[in-house]
């Protein structure tokens, strides 16, 4: 087993050695080199086909054309090319955007961004679950409404947004309705036609392809328009100038290609270690699962260890790769936005660790994560006053602290 | 992030770690930071009718740069006059642990800890 085991699959995840292999072969010059826009020779020829190969895979995967498929340098600049782009497109139809509190911070900054020059943001506040209805959508939808921006998979805590239900509220509003998709494709169906989304963003790095390479799906019919945020040669439509990665592009349509055949048998597989391990704990008093049990991405367990500390957590899980919900490294001393955007208490919201799985995650090492998170756990409480208290029968929320 | 030699050890093997009756009036007891923050310390102290401290135990909830400063100073402090124990600064503290800058709120709470041990233990006299 390799240490620390590595439980951070929604953070990144590594390439599939069948993609990694590919896009070896589009860097030497024995290998498919050439510029994709070279229009002159063979080597241009041969690249260009590997994009375009590579741009039906990611079309493929969710149901598009592959002229909606527009290459980028992953999910944070889709997403910046997706809202600034229809931002400063439309900005005559009107300037308020709906989005929400838990969104990714490429989109929550970029709507900082857009207020900044004028435009009037709405974030949506989930429920206790992390859900965003299409009630609340549709009850912050306005006259001069022109865009919705929301996640389709929470990155913290893996609740799954009811897009279908959304984009109908959108598409009958003319509004255009934009995704993030960055957590959900290749872990769940989409669908864009069905699901009447108008813009989605990808990246190929959480889906067992390379870093720096990602795309944002425009559509064709409505016709999405987009002001472009990168000027140049006209690549991408003119949407999204910059000379192809050949290699990144291979490898991201190889992944996405390799994901829609896998991702049912992945799934169940997914499912059951995130129920082992969640069965593996859930035993030990005040351990919560954050975030919606249903309606969640199957490799995903955010869960509170109430009155531990997440990063001291984490110092005893050294031989476990995961992430805190903490912020107590950051000068803040804020932890996690997201959660508390569930309504969660700041001390449960400093206590939880995020377990992510995926493809090469195996029974063993769920096991061991157990094990040592149980261990860590007890070991941390003994050190812990709340516990004491807790355990005294001390209402945590009557006494007066100091805050500092 | 990277924790000094000084910190594991604490945090691997905390010094003092437990609780002694509140109530007692030869302990005091010093609660300070608030779980909101990521951070609370509780710091006991039992002073001699001689006024040294004979004993110390601390339980702390935060990061292991918290649990490394309470342990730290329930070891500095046994055989201390309370004025020497009250003399303890948060720069000693962190030079001693080698914190980083975004770890100094640490040591300052453990001094705190420290100071509010001691009030509680004089307006019990």
């Amino acid at each position: 087993m390799k240490l620390p085991l590595y439980l951070d699959y929604s953070a990144t995840t590594p390439v599939d050695p069948r993609v990694a292999k590919l896009m070896c072969d589009c860097l030497t010059q024995e290998g498919n080199f050439g510029n994709p826009a070279s229009r002159s020779h063979l080597y241009g020829w041969q690249a260009e086909e590997a994009v375009e190969t590579a741009r039906r895979q990611v079309a493929d995967l969710i149901n598009a054309d592959p002229r909606e498929i527009v290459w980028t340098s992953g999910a944070t600049e889709s997403d910046n090319l997706a809202i600034k782009g229809v931002a400063h497109f439309y900005h005559k139809k009107g300037k308020h955007i709906i989005t929400s509190k838990i969104e990714h911070k490429a989109v929550l900054d970029t709507c900082r961004q857009l207020e900044r020059e004028g435009f009037e943001v709405t974030y949506l506040d989930p429920d206790s679950d992390g859900l965003i209805s299409p009630a609340m959508v549709q009850d912050a939808m306005r006259e001069d409404t022109i865009l919705v921006s929301l996640m389709h998979v929470n990155n913290e805590i893996g609740v799954v947004t009811d897009i279908a239900a959304i984009g109908e509220i959108t598409r009958a509003a003319k509004v255009l309705f934009h995704v993030d998709a960055a957590q959900s494709a290749g872990k769940i169906a989409i669908d864009t036609e069905a699901m009447k989304v108008d813009l989605m963003s990808f990246s190929a790095h959480k889906v067992y392809g390379p870093k720096g390479i990602g795309a944002l799906y425009v559509r064709r019919k409505p016709r999405v328009r987009l002001e472009a945020q990168m000027h140049g040669g006209g690549h991408e439509r003119g949407m999204r100038s910059g000379t192809l990665a050949t290699h990144q592009i291979v490898g991201m349509g190889a992944a996405f290609a390799i994901a829609k055949e896998e991702m049912d048998s992945e799934h169940t597989r997914l499912m059951s270690l995130r129920q082992r391990l969640w069965d593996g704990v859930k035993d030990m008093e005040e351990v919560y699962l954050n975030g919606s049990h249903e309606q969640r991405v199957s490799g995903n367990a955010n869960i509170s260890f109430n009155f531990v500390e997440g990063e001291s957590l984490l110092m005893s899980l050294r031989e476990l790769a995961v992430s805190s919900g903490s912020a107590c490294t950051s000068a803040s001393l804020e932890p996690s936005y997201v959660l508390r955007a569930l309504g969660m208490s700041d001390e449960l919201a400093h206590s939880s660790i995020r377990f992510s799985m995926g493809r090469f995650t195996t029974e063993a090492e769920v096991d061991q994560a157990i094990e040592q998170v149980r261990k860590a756990v007890t070991k941390l409480r003994e050190l812990s006053p709340l516990w004491d208290m807790y355990k005294d029968g001390v209402d945590l929320n009557s006494v007066q602290w100091a805050a500092h | 992030m990277a924790y000094s030699e000084q910190v594991i050890d604490h945090y691997e093997n905390p010094r003092n770690v437990g609780k002694m009756d509140e109530a007692d009036a030869q302990v005091g007891t010093g609660m300070v930071g608030a779980p909101a923050c990521g951070d609370v310390m509780r710091l006991q102290i039992k002073v001699s009718d001689e006024g040294v401290i004979e004993d110390a135990k601390f339980k702390t909830y935060g990061c292991g740069s918290a649990i490394a400063s309470s342990s730290l100073v329930t070891e500095w402090m046994k055989g201390m006059t309370l004025d020497e124990a009250g003399d303890i600064r948060n720069a000693k503290i962190s030079e001693e642990l080698a914190l980083p800058p975004v770890k100094i709120h640490c040591s300052v709470l453990a001094e705190d800890a420290i100071k509010a041990a001691i009030d509680d233990y004089k307006s019990k006299q």
